[in-house]
C-alpha cells in the first residue's frame, strides 16, 4: 500500500483544496453520515455531494457503504497520515546521520589538503 | 508510483530523500561533498564511523564500535539508549568493493534479518550515496521505521494536530 503514497498524497491535497470537502471530513470526524444528510447540511444537491464524496473516497480519506438505499460515509483509515509520518521519521534519522557524516568527510578533506601541502613542501 | 519524501525544497544543503520502493525495501539517497574514497572510508573505518552513525539527535550514545570491512568480516555497534541494558547491533559484510559498494547483514534480530547495501557514485568530486535496506517482510520494514514507540506516538499526535488545524481553518 505504501508505495502508492505519492499518488495518494496528490489526490489528498486535491481533495483537501475544497472548503466543502474539508467540511465534510470535519463532519464525518464527529459521526458517520449519509450523502443525503450531508447534502442537506451543506445546502447542495445530492449529485453535487456525491461528487465531493467521490473525490474524498478516491483519495482514501472517506469510505462509503450502501445499506438498502442509503449510502453512509465515514472517515477513511488513518493510513495516509501514518505513512507520511513513517517516511518522514525515517528520512530525518538519515538526514541527521548524513549531516554528521558531512563533518567527518570535511575534516578528512582538510587533512588530505594539508598532508598534500606538506608533501610538496 | 512510489512513496517518496524529500527534504526542504530550495535549501542549499544536500537533500536526503527516502523512497519506499516496495513493501520490503526502503532507499535513502544523499549527495556528499567529497570524493567516494573518503566517504567510503567514513563508512568502513571504525574510528570515523563512530563519529557520525549515531548523531546526538537520535538520543542514543555509542559505547563501542568494531568494524572489519572485508567480505565475511563482522561489525558490532553497542549503544546506550537509556534502557536498562545496552543494545547491540551486529552483522557480517557480504560485499565490499572499495570506494564503490558495501553490503552487510543485520543479525541482531536473528537470521534472515535485513540486508543493507550502500553504493558510492562519484560525480565531479561529489559522491551520490544510495542506501538500500531490504527487509524480509513488510511488517519488519514497517517496524524498522518507527524507532521508539513513544516517539512514533508523538509524531502521530503532532501530525493529527496539524491536520486538525488545517481542517478547522479550512471550514471557517
Amino acid at each position: 500500500m505504501v508505495q502508492y503514497l505519492a499518488a495518494r498524497l496528490d489526490a489528498s491535497f486535491a481533495a483537501l483544496s475544497d472548503a466543502t470537502r474539508r467540511g465534510v471530513l470535519e463532519e464525518l470526524g464527529r459521526a458517520d453520515a449519509s450523502i443525503t444528510a450531508l447534502a442537506e447540511q451543506f445546502q447542495m444537491t445530492l449529485t453535487g455531494m456525491r461528487k465531493h464524496v467521490g473525490v474524498l473516497e478516491r483519495a482514501g480519506l472517506v469510505t462509503t457503504r450502501k445499506v438498502g438505499r442509503v449510502r453512509t460515509c465515514r472517515l477513511g483509515p488513518r493510513r495516509l497520515a501514518e505513512e507520511a509520518a513513517w517516511l518522514e521519521r525515517y528520512r530525518r534519522r538519515w538526514d541527521a546521520r548524513f549531516e554528521a557524516l558531512d563533518e567527518v568527510v570535511a575534516e578528512l578533506t582538510r587533512q588530505e589538503g594539508s598532508d598534500a601541502r606538506e608533501d610538496r613542501g | 508510483m512510489r512513496a517518496r519524501i524529500e527534504g526542504e525544497p530550495g535549501s542549499v544543503a544536500n537533500r536526503t530523500t527516502v523512497e519506499r520502493t516496495s513493501d520490503c525495501e526502503v532507499v535513502v539517497t544523499r549527495t556528499v561533498d567529497a570524493p567516494a574514497r573518503l566517504v567510503f572510508e567514513a563508512f568502513t573505518r571504525a574510528e570515523l564511523l563512530r563519529r557520525w552513525w549515531v548523531p546526538r539527535s537520535m538520543g542514543m550514545t555509542l559505547l563501542s564500535c568494531e568494524v572489519d570491512a572485508r567480505v565475511g568480516g563482522r561489525y558490532r555497534l553497542v549503544f546506550d539508549h537509556g534502557g536498562a541494558e545496552p543494545a547491540a547491533f551486529f552483522g557480517t559484510y557480504v560485499e565490499v568493493e572499495p570506494y564503490a559498494r558495501l553490503a552487510w547483514t543485520n543479525e541482531e534480530g536473528g537470521e534472515g534479518g535485513p540486508v543493507t547495501t550502500v553504493t558510492f557514485e562519484e560525480q565531479g568530486g561529489r559522491t551520490l550515496v544510495v542506501v538500500r535496506e531490504r527487509h524480509p517482510s513488510k511488517e519488519a520494514l514497517d517496524a524498522a521505521g518507527t524507532g521508539a514507540a513513544e516517539a512514533m506516538v508523538e509524531t502521530f499526535e503532532q501530525l493529527d494536530e496539524l491536520l486538525a488545524v488545517e481542517l478547522v481553518d479550512g471550514h471557517r
